[in-house]
């Protein structure tokens, strides 16, 4: 009897165990994902506490013709832009639209993309069917030109560009969405929650979608890091959020009109975006190891 | 190459082990063999007991890291493989040593025809042109029973058994002098591999091919084989001809391999298989590794490692026992006589 | 296996029929009722109404959707906005720039990635590993328009060897396709490694070693053949990326292929030219992607096989 208890609690801590704390040790132990991971936690507190730091009306958007394109120095670590704003002050603070946009886009690609796959392939039928086709035919659209399509349909705001790179990101949740539902749908433990009465909804909140939250987790991280180029790609093509906002994108199409003489206004915001992307690539690529279960290397 | 050595195969003393990140796995822990020309041998052993590491090791494919492979002499044909040039090595396999694998289902490459995979090795190794070597490739075929037209076709339209065929086809285009062959049956069902067996016993005849058949299975042994070599943890405990080690068996651990086999004489008697399990390579015993599981162990035995002792002909047995009592009989012995 | 060309190309039309619906549907919810950009400050309700006949804006959505498919069936993209060019025309103009473009950043890409994945999947966790996988990394992680910029500034400005600009020549179509291919060699590099690791293990690869293949032959014959399987497949995905990379590196050089056409036009309020190119676009990349999936059957024997039984 006794030894049947230790038993049970035993296998009971063994479980817990496995996945999040076996995940998270082999994440440690990923260099470049603690490298990612620590980048992309300073980025963020950057972002937050950057008004905390700089007033927006004088230190960002503020002109001041006498500094104007000045080189970097002592004073001005990435120099002045072309209306005597420092670079730097402005690099910090368009962390915030970058995140921003980042983020909410990928929210909105996860619940829309996750809601639609598992509903098309717990449903199934008919209804996956056009879901799925439907997928196809975003997913054959280049997603910059997508995106392009939708902020000229609906206008230049920073919320627009949300959606609109929402939009263009939505397909590979759906995919994943229901891929995972199609492995559980036809379980034994699914037909006993429906036999004991349990909404269709709860089932897959609670038996299937909890299977491929790590599947999730990894392609949101990845697609957060396509997101922000994809915001970048489009301020830079002057669709995206609109000036005088420090975004990225936009300072580097600025620049790009004094290239030939001021070099170094198309260098520093290109920097930032690329490091804020390659953490989350860092982290995403160590989530993707530390989760999944075949790639034990 | 002239024959310049009395045997194909001369191996003295040879080790190989693993360094991996979870420990060093000692493979093979001092294995020598010697075989004439014209001459089959059986390596016999469980699972994990190194033969097949032992058969890498004589065509030098041991994966480099994390494998380490020492030994005091490797031969071939009386030519030193273990100093030899890389390229000189590939003249060597495939030509005059050709090696056959467990698993056909994965040993032969999806994208190439099946004529292909022969006619390569006649190209590499005669330096025939493609046409020719595609011609001769379907001879081989037909060889070992698979009509030619079927050259043209991709290893996943065969069966199994077929493809262990071509596998066969493979490695005796070049008439190498010897063959090993690793557990060529194990994954084919009992009648292919009847089948299999006999056509390796009449190419081997045909072509006089020496043979090493790697198996755990004693009746495949007993049908193919002239020579006789028990391994264990790394080690031969016992060798000798056929007839010396099945009729005169020496080794506690042949005895439990005879006594495993069910008897289809007595439905009735209970099987008898050997408690325990081969020890972990990567703790291998100091004394004999054998002893945990022997039913004639004496404190002796764990302490102390036998080496092969000549018991008459070319029988030869690793285990103090005989050292200790020149009468000592294991009791498949005493039933024998 | 022709039955499979005609089976999957008549699957073509519902797909390219919803495409045209989708970007039809996006670009018809604008603002703004386009009469008035074309007609002007003074023209009367009839001549408004006049206009949208002619420009095909009455009716609902649905009739017009359906009045631009059937036009759209005849090869009548309709008429730009601005410049009163037949669309179809400035597309067809357009349209062999980028293609040239893409190519060519297509081929950049594939010179790049495929030795750089064998090299590193070679020598797995070697020096040489760690060094392509951090440069793949970095590779995708740079926006390609920035990456544009700096070698315009290196190779055009500072060093002079190519233009800045424009389409004169062969020289000005290098640093577009290289920018453009960068981003896709990153990629690639990775997932040829990782091709590769998988068929590095394989036991086909012993046989062909234990036969006396030369470790080279072993590699670049046995091995990349079947490694390549799989990297087809992902490339031919990516020519969608690259069409749309090519929007940001026709801009960043002003290459005038279609990219920039469909940028400008945004520009400029320019629904037909939009939506024209938006469709004809992604009608090319869902035809490239099925002329890949025909090349990916021949050279995989195992699935050739069920085509042509």
């Amino acid at each position: 009897m006794k030894e049947t208890k230790t038993e049970t609690r035993a296998s009971k801590i063994y479980k817990k165990r496995s996945t999040l704390e076996m995940a998270w040790r082999q994440l440690r132990r990923n260099k470049g994902a603690i490298i990612g991971l620590i980048l992309l936690v300073i980025i963020i507190i950057a972002a937050l506490i950057a008004p905390l730091l700089f007033d927006y009306n004088t230190d960002v958007v503020g002109m001041n013709v006498k500094e104007r394109m000045k080189w970097p120095s002592g004073a001005h670590i990435c120099g002045t832009d072309e209306l005597g704003r420092d670079i730097f002050t402005r690099i910090i603070y368009g962390a915030r639209y970058s995140l921003a946009v980042g983020l909410v886009a990928v929210l909105i690609a996860l619940i829309v993309g996750v809601l639609l796959g598992s509903a098309a392939g717990y449903i199934g039928g008919v209804f996956e069917n056009v879901v799925m086709r439907i997928c196809d035919i975003f997913s054959s659209i280049p997603s910059v030109l997508m995106a392009i399509a939708v902020v000229s349909a609906l206008g230049k705001s920073t919320i627009n560009l949300m959606i609109a790179v929402g939009i263009a990101s939505t397909a590979p949740f759906v995919r994943v969405a229901r891929a995972a539902v199609l492995v559980v749908r036809d379980e034994e433990y699914v037909e006993a929650a429906r036999a004991i009465g349990q909404p269709d909804w709860k089932i897959v909140m609670v038996h299937i979608l909890p299977n491929c939250v790590s599947q999730i987790i990894v392609q949101a991280t990845l697609r957060v890091g396509s997101a922000i180029i994809s915001a970048a790609q489009l301020s830079f093509l002057g669709l995206g959020v609109p000036a005088p906002a420090p975004e990225w994108g936009s300072m580097l199409a600025s620049g790009r009109l004094y290239i030939r003489d001021y070099s170094y206004m198309t260098l520093f915001p290109g920097i930032a975006i690329m490091i804020t992307v390659l953490s989350l690539n860092l982290l995403g690529d160590g989530l993707r190891d530390a989760l999944d279960p075949k790639l034990k290397r | 190459m002239q024959q310049e050595s009395r045997e194909i195969l001369n191996i003295e003393d040879l080790r190989v082990r693993f360094e991996t990140e979870d420990g060093i796995v000692y493979a093979v822990n001092g294995v020598s063999l010697k075989l004439g020309y014209h001459r089959t041998l059986g390596l016999v052993g469980e699972t994990g007991a190194g033969k097949t590491t032992t058969a890498l090791a004589m065509l030098r494919l041991v994966p480099d890291p994390p494998g380490v492979v020492e030994c005091k002499r490797l031969e071939i044909g009386g030519q030193d493989v273990r100093g030899m040039t890389v390229s000189k090595l590939e003249q060597v396999r495939g030509n005059e040593i050709s090696m056959i694998f467990q698993d056909p289902m994965t040993a032969l490459n999806p994208v190439f025809t099946v004529g292909e995979q022969i006619a390569e090795s006649i190209e590499i190794h005669e330096h025939l042109g493609k046409a020719e070597a595609l011609e001769k490739a379907g001879d081989m075929l037909e060889m070992v029973g698979i009509p030619r037209q079927r050259a043209n076709e991709y290893p996943h339209q065969f069966s199994g058994g077929m493809k262990q065929r071509v596998v066969i086809a493979i490695a005796l285009a070049c008439n190498p002098k010897l063959l090993i062959a690793d557990e060529p049956t194990t994954a084919l069902d009992v009648t292919i591999q009847a089948q299999v067996l006999e056509l390796m016993n009449e190419l081997k005849e045909k072509y006089n091919t020496s043979m090493i058949m790697i198996t755990h299975d004693l009746g495949i042994v007993a049908e193919v084989c002239d020579e006789v070599a028990v391994m264990y943890a790394g080690k031969i405990v016992e060798q000798g001809s056929l007839e010396e080690v099945f009729g005169k068996t020496l080794h506690p651990y042949t005895e439990g391999l005879f006594n495993s086999l069910p008897n289809i004489k007595n439905r009735t008697a209970k099987l008898k298989p050997i408690h325990g399990l081969m020890p972990d390579p990567t703790k291998i015993p100091q004394g004999c590794a054998f002893a945990p599981r022997c039913n004639y162990a004496t404190e002796e035995c764990r302490k102390v490692c036998p080496a092969l002792k000549n018991m008459g002909g070319t029988h030869c047995v690793a285990c103090s026992a005989y050292d200790r009592d020149p009468d000592f009989l294991i009791e498949r012995r005493k039933k024998n006589g | 296996m022709y039955k499979y060309i005609i089976k999957r190309l008549l699957m073509l039309i519902p797909v390219l029929l919803g495409v045209a619906f989708v970007i039809f549907a996006i670009m018809n919810v604008a603002e703004g009722d386009p009469v008035y950009q074309v007609a002007g400050p003074d023209a009367t309700q009839e001549q408004l109404e006049a206009l949208r006949v002619e420009m095909g804006l009455n009716g609902s959505l649905l009739q017009r959707y359906f009045r631009y498919i059937g036009k759209l069936l005849q090869g009548d993209l309709g008429v730009s906005y601005i410049s009163k060019m037949d669309v179809m025309k400035l597309y067809l103009q357009r349209l062999p720039n980028t293609l040239r473009l893409a190519s060519l950043a297509m081929l950049v890409a594939v010179v790049i990635s495929v030795p750089l994945g064998i090299v590193a999947a070679v020598n797995q966790n070697t020096w040489k590993d760690t060094l392509a996988m951090i440069l793949a990394l970095i590779g995708l992680s740079m926006p390609n328009f920035w990456l544009g910029l700096l070698l315009m500034l290196l190779f055009a400005l500072k060093l002079g060897w190519f233009p800045s600009g424009g389409a004169e020549g062969f020289a000005s179509v290098i640093l577009p396709a290289v920018t453009v291919g960068v981003g896709l060699a990153a990629l690639l590099t990775r997932t040829t490694r990782s091709s590769m690791l998988d068929v590095l293990r394989q036991d086909y690869l012993r046989t062909a070693r234990a036969k006396g293949v030369s470790e080279r032959k072993v590699i670049y014959h046995h091995a990349l053949r079947n490694a390549l399987i799989p990297i087809i497949t992902i490339f031919g995905v990516q020519f969608s990326n690259v069409l749309g990379g090519s929007v940001l590196a026709e801009t960043v050089f002003a290459w005038p292929g279609v990219g920039r056409l469909v940028v400008d036009a945004i520009d400029q309020r320019d629904i037909p030219t939009v939506t024209g190119a938006l469709i004809m676009t992604t009608m090319l990349v869902t035809i490239v992607n099925l002329v890949v999936d025909i090349v990916y059957a021949y050279v995989d024997p195992r699935i050739k096989a069920q085509y042509t039984k």
